[in-house]
């Protein structure tokens, strides 16, 4: 799960972390009412939506004295923000943070993720600051510095003292980095963060550093002991389909094809969508209705894959194992007749009883349902029927 | 022959009296392997599936002498499941529990490699020796018995290779599903290890996915180290990147973890890579007609 800046600079300066001072605004009066609040002559205006590279699309804004707020806010709300993280469709502006301005000296990256390979998380800084560190790890990867901290010892000075050295810090600014980085870190692990991430993280004038940009992502899996993050999270930020789909146990991901794949298994999904691929055709989706298929959970499925207009046949590609595959196509056909699914489905069934599956789907005899007995053929015949071929 | 498990495992089952726990115990069971009893914390004592049930794994490996334990609690206890059987001196430990936190997870398996125990998965579906034991969740009519050593990240399309295997005439030694979490107990570099002293296996089969780096550490051992003819599929090629993990983790990994680049790497390895999910079995059949 993802959150927005502003909420993770809340979080953050719960553990102590210095960050900017700022409040959010989910309208243009509440913006001119935040500035007026924090106080001082200007202020930056920050579009708050789940995805990086706001600035250079318009999503950061400085504003000289509250008209300029005002305006600026009533621009930025309602705006389709399109970044390099977004897609071409973009994401709609809801939220706004507005912030008291920093003095800059200069901008560093600072980081923590878990690393698969030690199984270990690690924390990563760089001087090359307020640029994608993707790009940094590309071209300069030497100025990116990382030390892993083992579970076994936790976090230590010496980790610290990597850091800063790497960073070629003074003994002074050393003292509020490891500060940071100390806080950032028991942040990370208290609220099974799988990702944090401070960029930039500014060096002010007067040799502290302060965290002028957060992003977090927290571990699915770890939400149950953490109701004050789930709270926190905004649906207006996710795909309805995809969330629709999550509400039945469905893991679904529109893509722009027109090939609509029902599968079982994350694995088989994805390889259904490359022989799709393969055989010359474009998958609309990736869905998985999990290893244990039901009829419910076929016709939900295919409701969900048909709200896409584009697509033009759905290919079930079930593997029973413990789920009975003749179980699945009378699952089928019941979902079939229940939602009025009028395009072509093709069906490969195998596994546990898959002749008697045929059979029912054979005795069914429904002109739009089409069983295939492996996997290539019901590819070659899903991209035929997609094209319009028979 | 085989690897890790044969019909002389002696397995309990943690999570035994739940209703996942009963339902594949009793499957297991079905298939023949030696269920010799189970762990339900507060129903030490009483029958379950006609086997002891214990109170905690220490009693169960004391009563019973189990050297395996296969794992269904709730995700919560699931790092404490896996650290009680290593604990209580298990050997090898199936983990099928889904969604266990990652940080759980990381002291879970720190303390599994200090005790010398191998952990498969979590978020698999465990491991089988064909016609002798089943310790997960598969479908075992598929594994007919062979030679041919399956590894895999995926769950069904584990069962879509094993099936297309036999379908060409091979069989399946032994399989084992390795789970496609961020941090799992074992990977492929050790069951190929023991795949390539087993004297029952005489070619491999492993089933990689996007994301992470398992497969390129595989490819790197297999140069150097493995003598069997080695079949790779990787799923995933045409998957859209970016959508699950970020970017900042593959950074670290020091590749991006895209199918290709696996598939690369594998081919270099001189792995056999099928490029169609439909051509595992095929794929093999060819390899190993071409060697005779």
């Amino acid at each position: 799960m993802n959150i927005h800046e502003y909420q993770a600079k809340k979080l953050l300066h719960s553990y102590g972390v210095t960050v900017t001072e700022g409040i959010a605004a989910f309208s243009t009066q509440e913006a001119v009412t935040a500035a007026k609040a924090l106080g001082g002559e200007n202020w930056v205006i920050k579009a708050q939506v789940h995805a990086g590279g706001r600035g250079k699309a318009g999503g950061v804004k400085f504003a000289a004295n509250l008209e300029e707020v005002k305006n600026i806010s009533q621009k930025m709300l309602g705006m389709t923000l399109v970044t390099h993280q977004t897609g071409a469709q973009g994401k709609l502006v809801r939220r706004l943070y507005v912030q008291i301005p920093i003095d800059i000296e200069k901008e560093y990256y600072l980081g923590i993720v878990l690393d698969r390979k030690s199984e270990m998380p690690v924390i990563m800084a760089s001087t090359e600051g307020g640029m994608e560190i993707e790009q940094v790890a590309e071209t300069a990867p030497e100025k990116i510095i990382k030390v892993g901290i083992d579970p076994v010892i936790g976090l230590r000075s010496f980790h610290l003292q990597k850091l800063s050295f790497g960073l070629g810090l003074t003994k002074i600014q050393s003292k509020s980095f490891q500060e940071i980085v100390a806080r950032l870190f028991n942040a990370y692990l208290q609220s099974d963060a799988s990702l944090i991430e401070i960029n930039p993280l500014v060096l002010q004038s007067d040799d502290t550093f302060i965290a002028l940009d957060a992003k977090i992502n927290f571990d699915d899996n770890a939400l149950f002991r953490h109701p004050d993050i789930l709270e926190m999270r905004d649906i207006d930020e996710e795909d309805p389909g995809e969330l629709e789909a999550a509400n039945y146990g469905l893991s679904y991901i529109k893509l722009s094809g027109d090939v609509g794949c029902m599968v079982n298994g994350a694995g088989l999904a994805m390889s259904t969508m490359d022989i799709i691929k393969q055989t010359g055709g474009e998958p609309a989706n990736f869905l998985d209705v999990g290893g244990a298929a039901s009829a419910d959970t076929v016709a939900r499925g295919f409701e969900i894959i048909l709200r896409d207009p584009n697509v033009k046949v759905i290919f079930v590609n079930i593997f029973g194992g413990i789920v009975r595959c003749d179980r699945i196509a009378n699952g089928i056909l019941e979902a079939a007749e229940r939602i009025h699914v009028k395009v072509p489905v093709i069906v490969r069934l195998d596994g546990t009883n898959a002749a008697a599956a045929a059979e029912i789907l054979r005795n069914a005899n429904i002109s739009s349902i089409h069983s295939a007995h492996d996997l290539e053929k019901g590819a070659r015949l899903a991209v035929a029927a997609a094209k319009g071929e028979k | 022959m085989s690897i890790l498990v044969n019909k002389n495992s002696k397995v309990i089952v943690q999570g035994f009296t739940g209703k996942e726990g009963t339902f594949h115990a009793e499957q297991c069971i079905a298939y023949g392997t030696n269920i010799v009893g189970g762990v339900t914390p507060g129903k030490g004592g009483i029958t379950h599936l006609e086997r002891p049930v214990f109170n905690t794994v220490t009693d169960a490996v004391a009563a019973t002498g189990a050297d395996v334990s296969l794992i269904f609690v709730p995700p919560v206890f699931g790092a404490d499941a896996i650290m009680e059987a290593a604990e209580a001196g298990i050997k090898i430990i199936v983990c099928i529990t889904e969604g266990i936190p990652v940080k759980d997870m990381i002291y879970a398996k720190k303390y599994v490699d200090l005790s010398g125990v191998t952990l498969i998965g979590p978020n698999c579906p465990g491991i089988i020796t064909a016609e002798e034991t089943k310790i997960g969740i598969m479908p075992g009519f598929v594994f007919k018995k062979g030679k041919v050593g399956l590894i895999s990240k995926s769950g069904t399309l584990t069962y879509e290779a094993a099936n297309q295997i036999v379908k060409n005439g091979m069989g399946i030694s032994t399989a084992i599903g390795i789970g496609g979490d961020p941090i799992i107990g074992t990977g492929y570099i050790k069951l190929l290890q023991l795949f390539e002293a087993d004297a029952d296996t005489e070619a491999i089969t492993i089933i990689g996915e996007i994301g992470g780096d398992l497969e390129m550490q595989a490819a790197e051992y297999i140069k150097g180290n493995i003598r069997k003819p080695v079949v790779a599929f990787i799923a995933g090629q045409t998957a859209p990147p970016g959508k699950r993990m970020g970017h900042a983790g593959a950074i670290i990994a020091g590749s991006k973890g895209t199918a290709q680049e696996k598939i690369n790497a594998l081919l270099a390895a001189g792995v056999t890579v099928a490029k169609s999910p439909a051509a595992i079995g095929i794929t093999m059949a060819k390899l190993l007609k071409s060697q005779i």
